[in-house]
Order: structure tokens, then C-alpha cells, then sequence
């Protein structure tokens, strides 16, 4: 039955096509290519920084060098502050986050599934989706102190509501077919949600957990920013306070490249879960 | 027709929900589905067609009416009657195999004749090859292959096909409508089948019932009387040309009674 449609390619599709210029809407251009833009993009930023600092143009109390910053983050590796300050804010975000994902899922199921439900909590939901995180600092702190509950606290706020809705809006996008399908197979609703609705829509819960994941970096630097005595944020108030400007222009490196990993780490996995969705 | 009808339907009614008055969707539908027999249901978009096979089905509800499958009544959904859909319903997390499988173990077979009745099924599609391929590397003619080898694994007492050679390329379709002749005439299986191609249902079925517009309801059932196997190509054919134009014709009066409405 399957059809053989490789008997007569015309010559001319097997000539290289003629390649768009660069920069014009669309064009394609390969990985290599996409590679080296990407880090001169980076090494132009470097270079602008060096010149700054290297001309005088800033004074090092307010923009240190880069060999400045570089130096300070190996003293503060060398002695283990750093890591230990990434072991706290890693260990927040982490519990914080499981804690506001597990919730969430739960909530979601819920209104995605029951109208009823979905009556009773996801307005409210949205409700509270609008109350800006920052406004939250402290009431939470006004309640649980400054410790790491109170940090798990910003956290959930921060990741829990917005993720409820989109997990609920991820459920809600598998095709009402697959749903019917289970049914005809005499299958009860418990089990068309956990073995064919959770399924179907773990790869979008997947990208929705990639993309809150990021919100909660934020947020955990948010609330040890305010008040904590460890911790990526606390460190970078301890920076501002003593004028060391080298090591809070190092901190936010570090905060950026700790996203950027973990946002990797999760594309990554997304692909390792999720090869079915591939073509070949 | 035989005493007993694999499927009967009497009085049924369906109405959604617009607004304060309700809209009559489906108007007093009668019919009986022999045992092997396979019908056809045909008409104009908005005839219902659809919406009576999810009914029989088990997935809509219905206000009015009853509907005995074997002469006992049927509420909701089963086993008895399996469903291939228009969409594409293979779960995309698992191989062709897989998803044949998925249907055997959740309609209670035995868990040690699974795999060998599933990859009988995919053989009886002609897609043992890709057995272990995932959907989104199967075509479209092959994904409905897997899922009517799928209905079928389980042994329904029907199978009802809700337009599903819809999405494919005229090519396929033909291919499609031949292997499906080939199964029922080999198995022997009580098909309702739903189309808008005249061609198609003209070729497939015993019985065609086109339905009526505002509201739908059955218009009448035309009978095809040509003798089976029936040969490629006898879509061609004189008769059945005819036959197809009779049909179309039927379709057209309503479309056209609406429209001066």
C-alpha cells in the first residue's frame, strides 16, 4: 500500500538552492553560522564593557573590569562562599518550586475537569494572579519571618497561580477525540485522565514547568534581596552595602548563567522524555 | 430484514442548546442495522450525521428515543461498539503496536495473547512492518489504518467510522476504501459508516440513508444492490454511476429546500 514517489525527482531540485542573502526576512542559515553571531553577540558586550572601564569612562566603584569581577568571583569560589550561597538559593527554588508544581497540577486537573470547579477557584485564581508578587514581600515575611519558609512562600506565589492556569489551559488542549476514544473503550474518567488526558498533555505541562522555572529564579533573588542572611540575593545586598560592585556585578553573572543552565537542562530532558513527537 | 437487528433505533431526538430555544438537531430517527450489514449515512453539512453516530456511539446524549443494540438497550459508551474518528485519535506516546495494545489491555483481554492479537490486527492492515513506529512517523492513511486495526483488535459487535478517510489524499482514500471492503468481506462486520462522498458510500454499502436538513432525520435509504466482492473500478460503471447520481440528487432536493426556505 505504500505509494513510491521516488521514481521521477526532476534534476533540477537536486542542485544546491541559491541561498537568500543574510539578512533578508526568513533566511536560513546553519547551525555554525547561528553559533558564531550568537558568541560575537557576546564578545562585542565584553569588549564594550572592557573599553568603559579600561577609558575611564566609569569609575571601578560604580563598573569594575571584567578581570575585576572575575578575580572576585575565584576569591569567592576559593573560599566557599559562593557555593554555598548557590547550594541555598538551588535548595529554595527547589523545594519551593515542587511544592507550587504539585499544587498547581492538582488545581488544574480539577477545574479542568470539573465546571464546577472551575466556577469555584479559577476566577479566584486569576484573581490573585494580578496581585503583583513584590506587594507580597511583606505580608510574608510579616508571617513566617525571614526564613527559608518565607522564601518557599514568594516562591508559590509567585510560580503557583499562574502555573494552575496554564497546566489547566495545557489539560484542556487534548482533543476531545482521544477523550471519547478512551470512553468507548468502557475506560472510567479516572482512568482516561491518568492514562490518556496526563499522558497527551505532558509535553505542554513540560514547557509550562521550563517556563515558570525561569519566574522562579526571580522570584527566590527577590525575596533574599529583602531579607535573608544567605543566599545569591542576600549576598548581592551584603555587595551593595560594603560598595563591592565587582562582587554584585558577579552575582548577577552568576544568576544568569545558573537560568541559563537549567533552562537547558529542562530543553534537554524535554527531548530525551518526549522523542515520540519527532519525525524520524 | 431479520427478526432481530444488530442495531435499532426508534424515536430518537436531539436537540442543542442556543440561547432560550433550544435547536432540533435530530427529528425522529428510525433505522435498524442488520448483523454484517454495512450502511452509510450521507448528507449535506449540518445534517447530523455526525452527531447521530456519536449517539449511537455512547458519547452525546439524546432527550428522546431508544436504541437497542442485540434488543437490549444501550446508555453511554462501550465496548460493544468500537469507533474510528475522523481525527487522528493513535496516543503519540506509543508505537502502532503500542496503541493496539493499549486498546486490548483496557477492554480486559489477557494479558499474555495481547501482543500476538495486536500484531495480528496490524497484519490485518498491511502495517506489520511499522509496528514499532510512532504516529508522528506514520502517514495519515497509516495512522487510520492503525486505529480501525485498533476498533477491531477488541471484537466490537460494530464498528462505526465517522468520516475517516476525510483527511486523506484522494489516492489514499481509494486505497483505503479497498483494504476496508477487503476486511469487512473477509470478517464479516456490522459497519455504520458516515460521509459526505457519494462515491465512497455508493461503493462501501449495503444501505445508504441520506438524511434531511432543518431538522435532520432521515430522508430515505437507498439500497445498492450491486453483488460483492465488487471489483475495482466499479465506481465507473454505468449503474453505479446512477446510482451515485441518485443519491446526489436526494442531497441536492434538501440543500435546495432549505435555501428557498
Amino acid at each position: 500500500m505504500t505509494l513510491q514517489t521516488d521514481t521521477a525527482v526532476p534534476k533540477q531540485t537536486m542542485q544546491r538552492p541559491r541561498r537568500k542573502p543574510l539578512l533578508s526576512m526568513a533566511a536560513e542559515i546553519s547551525g555554525a553560522a547561528y553559533l558564531l553571531i550568537a558568541i560575537c553577540a557576546f564578545l562585542l558586550f565584553i569588549a564594550g564593557w572592557f573599553l568603559a572601564t579600561g577609558l575611564g569612562v566609569a569609575k571601578p566603584i560604580f563598573l569594575p573590569s571584567p578581570l575585576g569581577v572575575i578575580a572576585k568571583l575565584g576569591k569567592l569560589a576559593a573560599d566557599g562562599t559562593l557555593a554555598s550561597d548557590v547550594g541555598n538559593s538551588v535548595y529554595r527554588i527547589m523545594v519551593g518550586f515542587l511544592i507550587a508544581s504539585i499544587m498547581a497540577l492538582a488545581t488544574a486537573i480539577l477545574i479542568g475537569a470539573y465546571r464546577f470547579w472551575e466556577a469555584a477557584i479559577e476566577p479566584f485564581l486569576d484573581f490573585v494572579r494580578y496581585m503583583p508578587v513584590v506587594a507580597f514581600v511583606p505580608l510574608t515575611i510579616l508571617w513566617s519571618g525571614t526564613g527559608d519558609i518565607q522564601k518557599f512562600l514568594i516562591i508559590w506565589i509567585g510560580t503557583y497561580f499562574q502555573q494552575a492556569l496554564m497546566f489547566k489551559d495545557n489539560i484542556k488542549r487534548v482533543p476531545a477525540d482521544f477523550i471519547g476514544f478512551g470512553r468507548t473503550l468502557g475506560m472510567s474518567d479516572l482512568r482516561v485522565l491518568m492514562r490518556i488526558v496526563l499522558p497527551s498533555a505532558m509535553p505542554q505541562i513540560w514547557d509550562t514547568l521550563r517556563i515558570s522555572l525561569g519566574w522562579a529564579w526571580t522570584w527566590v533573588t527577590l525575596a533574599e534581596l529583602v531579607a535573608a542572611n544567605s543566599g545569591l540575593g542576600y549576598r548581592i545586598t551584603v555587595a551593595q552595602r560594603y560598595l563591592q560592585t565587582d562582587m554584585a556585578i558577579g552575582y548577577i553573572l552568576v544568576l544568569g548563567v545558573l537560568g541559563l543552565a537549567t533552562d537547558q537542562i529542562m530543553r534537554l530532558l524535554g527531548r530525551h522524555f518526549f522523542k515520540y513527537e519527532r519525525k524520524s | 430484514m431479520q427478526a432481530h437487528p444488530k442495531l435499532k433505533i426508534s424515536h430518537l431526538q436531539k436537540s442543542f442548546a442556543n440561547g432560550r430555544s433550544p435547536v432540533k438537531v435530530l427529528d425522529d430517527i428510525n433505522l435498524e442495522v442488520g448483523d454484517n450489514e454495512f450502511v452509510s449515512l450521507v448528507g449535506a453539512s449540518g445534517c447530523g450525521k455526525s452527531t447521530l453516530l456519536s449517539i449511537i456511539a455512547g458519547l452525546q446524549d439524546h432527550e428522546q428515543g431508544e436504541m437497542l443494540v442485540d434488543g437490549s438497550p444501550i446508555n453511554g459508551p462501550g465496548r460493544d461498539r468500537g469507533v474510528v474518528f475522523q481525527s487522528y485519535t493513535l496516543l503519540p506516546w506509543l508505537t502502532a503496536l503500542q496503541n493496539v495494545e493499549f486498546a486490548l489491555r483496557e477492554t480486559g483481554h489477557e494479558a499474555k495473547d495481547i501482543t500476538e492479537v495486536a500484531r495480528r490486527h496490524l497484519d490485518l492492515v498491511k502495517l506489520s512492518r511499522f509496528a514499532d513506529s510512532f504516529p508522528s512517523q506514520l502517514s495519515g492513511g497509516m495512522k487510520q489504518r492503525v486505529a480501525i486495526a485498533r476498533a477491531l483488535s477488541y471484537r466490537p459487535k460494530m464498528l462505526l467510522m465517522d468520516e475517516p478517510f476525510g483527511a486523506l489524499d484522494a489516492l489514499t482514500r481509494g486505497q483505503m476504501q479497498e483494504l476496508l471492503m477487503q476486511i469487512w468481506q473477509e470478517h464479516r462486520l456490522t459497519v455504520i459508516f458516515v460521509t459526505h462522498d457519494v462515491e465512497e458510500a455508493v461503493y462501501l454499502s449495503d444501505r445508504i440513508f441520506v438524511m434531511g436538513l432543518n431538522p435532520g432525520r432521515i430522508k430515505e435509504c437507498i439500497e445498492v444492490s450491486s453483488a460483492r466482492p465488487r471489483p475495482t473500478g466499479i465506481q465507473h460503471d454505468r449503474e453505479t454511476l446512477e446510482l451515485q447520481a441518485r443519491v446526489l440528487k436526494s442531497i441536492r432536493e434538501e440543500t435546495r429546500r432549505v435555501e428557498f426556505d
